[in-house]
């Protein structure tokens, strides 16, 4: 368990640095973190976020190819918008736990 | 050991071999997974693993039911080889397994080589089995990057923290 301030805010994190309560979260914070690594989340980031925000509220499952069928963007666009490790990076924007699945 | 350095994953490359469903599902989820966590990410499909590459078969895959010990009845009973050896047993079983695949949401064959392909993977066939199955570059799904030689695919294996992973 650690802490970080985030936007003024101090947020309580979990071993990987993913988000222990989604309820803290708001788009400054997620805006700070994205700067941390150097990003800039622009309105489309925020889309897939406020997705994958729902997505895990809703309590069902959260897959790359889920993501792919939201009508936002595309496989191809989601690993543009989050290069690297974009279901990992995407979750831990969207203040949620790290992600479970394994597609 | 608490200072010890990590050395992550680089490069992965997986070699599929055999063209049962669950073969060539096992491949397609490490590699799709390895994509996933931004890892490079080849895949080789060789032998008769080229069913799960080939249009007009890599949706049409199935489980085998004879000499398969580890295939169950539903609710865990043993599944008697005799039983699956009857026309239309397999068909069945493979229509099963392939409903309860999609429940997990994994997707299909062709959509799963997609999903590789859209997050930088590469997928490729192996020449000495391509030519041995007398298949054509377009008789291949889109998402074939190349047919070549398994040398050319040990070439690839170049750079520190690389695994080559046979299916």
């Amino acid at each position: 368990m650690a802490q970080k301030e985030y936007a003024g805010k101090m947020i309580e994190l979990d071993d990987n640095g993913y988000f222990t309560n989604p309820d803290e979260w708001s788009k400054e914070i997620a805006a700070e973190m994205a700067k941390e690594n150097g990003e800039e989340l622009s309105d489309k980031h925020f889309e897939v976020l406020e997705f994958i925000r729902n997505k895990i509220k809703e309590g069902s499952s959260l897959t790359i190819r889920s993501i792919g069928k939201s009508g936002i963007t595309d496989i191809k666009g989601f690993y543009k918008l989050f290069p690297g490790a974009p279901l990992k990076k995407a979750t831990l924007y969207a203040g949620v736990s790290k992600p479970s699945s394994c597609v | 050991m608490a200072n010890e350095v990590k050395h992550p994953l680089k490069k992965v490359l997986l070699i599929c071999a055999k063209g049962n469903l669950e073969d060539v599902l096992a491949t397609l989820v490490m590699a799709n997974g390895a994509v996933m966590e931004g890892i490079e990410t080849k895949v080789f499909f060789t032998f008769f693993g080229l069913d799960g590459i080939t249009k007009k078969r890599m949706n049409k895959l199935h489980t085998a039911t004879v000499g398969n010990p580890a295939m169950r009845m539903p609710g865990g009973l043993p599944f008697p080889t005799w039983l699956g050896g009857i026309p239309g047993v397999e068909a069945g079983v493979s229509a099963m397994m392939k409903k309860q695949i999609d429940d997990l949401d994994i997707p299909r064959v062709d959509e799963f080589l997609e999903m590789i392909d859209a997050g930088g993977g590469e997928i490729y066939a192996c020449k000495l089995a391509t030519d041995m199955f007398k298949l054509k570059k377009e008789d291949l799904s889109n998402e074939v990057k190349d047919i070549i030689t398994i040398g050319e695919f040990y070439e690839m294996a170049d750079g520190l923290q690389t695994q080559i992973i046979f299916t």
